[in-house]
């Protein structure tokens, strides 16, 4: 390594820092304005537009724009507008909280790996090799099947297929992270392991943590659409998912139906992937994405 | 290998074990009720009455020996109806992993030629595009498009069966032409991350002492792109294509269930309607044990590519 004085420091930025460098990119803070307005639309939105989601409002399947309702109705006369921006709230909830899951599982297996080496680390390794190759939509179908869908079986189910690139990206930090000086400084200070992994490693490995966790929220808001679109939605509540998955057999007699909360989707997904970059640019300026 | 599929086949059963309801349950159900003394007898029939570590062990010997159990919905055995399917998806998610392979570092290799140019542009957008848009929203935009409102293109299944001719070419162009649309679906997400990997990948190289030693020699410029550079920057892609194709399975299902592909995809989304376990757990099976053989053929391609890896 030719930039040896600088890595050997603990790599954690000064707060301030960050929050320049990222406000300082017009795509991540549009990301933000775009993800913040949604949630604004999900959390308070039902407010100002009551109509219920659930509500047989109108004849079914009226277009877009016709009779009063902004974007049509869906096969039962439902109002989609309503439907989306209730959805919001549901689609981001399961959204943060399945790559929290993930988060949560691909950081301690990452970790312990990462920190322990020898047999641990071949383990845990062959456990996050084994959920790489695992066609990860099939097993969460599996597991949504089997034990019901309920918000939380699904918000389960994303959170414990998709923790493998975390684990990765962890593991590669500590083992990068745990030859260094400060390391070795904590531990002859008289630090116990514990202490060691998440009180002096784990902050300093926290940047490409932070960024791949962003990009899993978008990646679960995908997945909970797809399981959705396969009929494993949680009947009780509405998600952007769960309007396109009850549509899905009218895709060819009333195509907005399935459009427009795709949309919805779309956006909030790139929304996150924008903040994701920035949050990469301003966290880690050394480390180029690919 | 042998290890990963032992893996899911445990885990298949844990899942099974641990879910409420068991296979008397569902049989009860669909008769209609039955008393204590029949359930007994049924759980006794499936050997559902014995230790857990046994029924552990019988469940693999049963698996290993391909009986993956029988399906309720169909009433056959679930290994003849997944063999019956396999073929479309196989079909399905390596023309898709090709084309994407193919396009994406087709791109890559032009994007990087001009690191900040329109092509480059196009590639970053692309794979903005490819990662938020759900795969099956972009196959119905595509479906309406191509199948409804400009009809080139069938709107669903693999096969048309109004066809009678004995010409194998007359078949094969009719395969082609259903399955156009779903691989270009399933390959729109991925080809534009290969091609923003192989954009990177290539800039590094490019900027490499042999890269320039070969310019230096006078080679042409497509001799230094294809032959010095190219070669030297695909062993990432490779190996990323390799980890995407636990992906590229998933995103098959969904795919398929657009278009109604007769494989395991929409095998497995009728299973999940018809509560028939036994074909999603043995779809699980087989399409980790498509994974793997990807994986192992990745491995193959990156040892062509690059002499000093060991496998």
């Amino acid at each position: 390594m030719l930039e040896n004085e600088e890595i050997e420091e603990p790599t954690i930025k000064p707060v301030k820092e960050i929050f320049q460098t990222f406000f300082k990119s017009y795509s991540a803070v549009t990301g933000l304005v775009i993800l913040i307005g949604i949630a604004v639309m999900g959390f308070i939105g039902p407010l100002f537009y009551p109509t219920d989601p659930f509500d047989m409002v109108w004849m079914p399947f009226s277009p877009p724009g016709a009779d009063g309702f902004l974007l049509g109705t869906d096969y039962l006369g439902r109002d989609i507008l309503s439907q989306i921006i209730n959805g919001a709230r549901v689609s981001i909830a399961i959204g943060f909280s399945a790559a929290l899951v993930s988060c949560f599982i691909g950081v301690g297996i990452g970790s312990f790996a990462g920190f322990y080496g020898g047999w641990v680390e071949e383990t845990l390794m062959r456990i996050t090799e084994f959920f790489q190759v695992l066609p990860t939509l099939l097993f969460a179908m599996v597991i949504v099947a089997l034990f019901g869908s309920s918000v939380l079986s699904i918000t389960l189910a994303i959170g414990a297929v998709s923790w493998a690139s975390v684990a990765r990206i962890t593991r590669s930090e500590f083992l990068r992270i745990k030859e260094l000086d400060f390391v070795l400084a904590s531990r002859s200070s008289g630090s116990n392991n514990m202490a060691l992994i998440f009180r002096v490693i784990l902050p300093n490995a926290a940047a490409p943590i932070i960024v791949q966790s962003a990009l899993l929220v978008g990646a679960a808001i995908t997945f909970e659409a797809g399981l959705a679109f396969l009929g494993l939605s949680d009947p009780n509540v509405i998600s952007w998912g769960q309007v396109i998955g009850s549509n899905r057999v009218y895709i060819l007699d009333a195509t907005y139906t399935v459009t427009f909360p795709g949309i919805a989707i779309f956006i909030t997904v790139l929304a996150i992937s924008l903040v994701g970059d920035g949050l990469n640019d301003a966290l880690n300026p050394k480390l180029r994405s690919r | 290998m042998l290890l990963v599929l032992l893996v899911v086949v445990v885990l298949n059963f844990l899942m099974l074990h641990l879910a409420p309801g068991d296979i008397a349950d569902t049989i009860a159900q669909t008769m209609g009720g039955a008393d204590e003394q029949d359930m007994a007898e049924l759980r006794k029939q499936y050997g559902l009455d014995q230790p857990f570590f046994i029924q552990l062990f019988n469940y693999v010997v049963r698996v290993a020996l391909l009986d993956f159990g029988h399906s309720h919905f169909y009433n056959l055995p679930v290994f003849d109806l997944i063999m019956e399917r396999f073929p479309a998806t196989l079909l399905l998610v390596f023309s898709a992993q090709i084309l994407s392979l193919f396009v994406g570092i087709l791109l890559g290799v032009y994007a990087a030629q001009n690191p900040y140019g329109l092509s480059s542009l196009f590639v970053n957008m692309f794979s903005l595009f490819g990662y938020a848009a759900p795969v099956f929203w972009t196959g119905i935009l595509l479906l309406i498009a191509f199948s409804l409102h400009i009809p080139i293109f069938p709107v669903s299944g693999m096969r048309d069966i109004t066809i009678e001719s004995d010409n194998f070419f007359v078949h094969f162009f009719d395969v082609l032409r259903h399955l156009f649309l779903p691989m270009i679906t399933l390959a729109s997400i991925f080809f534009a991350y290969y091609s923003r990997l192989c954009r990177a990948s290539m800039l590094e190289v490019l900027g490499a002492d042999f890269v320039r030693t070969a310019k230096a020699k006078g080679l042409s410029k497509k001799d230094v792109l294809l032959k010095h550079a190219l070669k030297n920057s695909l062993s990432p892609v490779i190996t990323f294509a390799g980890l995407s194709f636990s992906a590229v399975v998933s995103g098959a299902i969904l795919v398929e269930t657009v278009y109604s592909w007769p494989g395991l995809g929409t095998l497995a989304f009728n299973s999940i309607i018809s509560r028939d376990t036994p074909v999603l757990l043995g779809i699980l099976i087989f399409s980790t044990l498509m994974v793997t053989v990807g994986n192992l053929l990745t491995d193959l391609t990156l040892k062509a590519l690059d002499p000093r890896i060991k496998i």
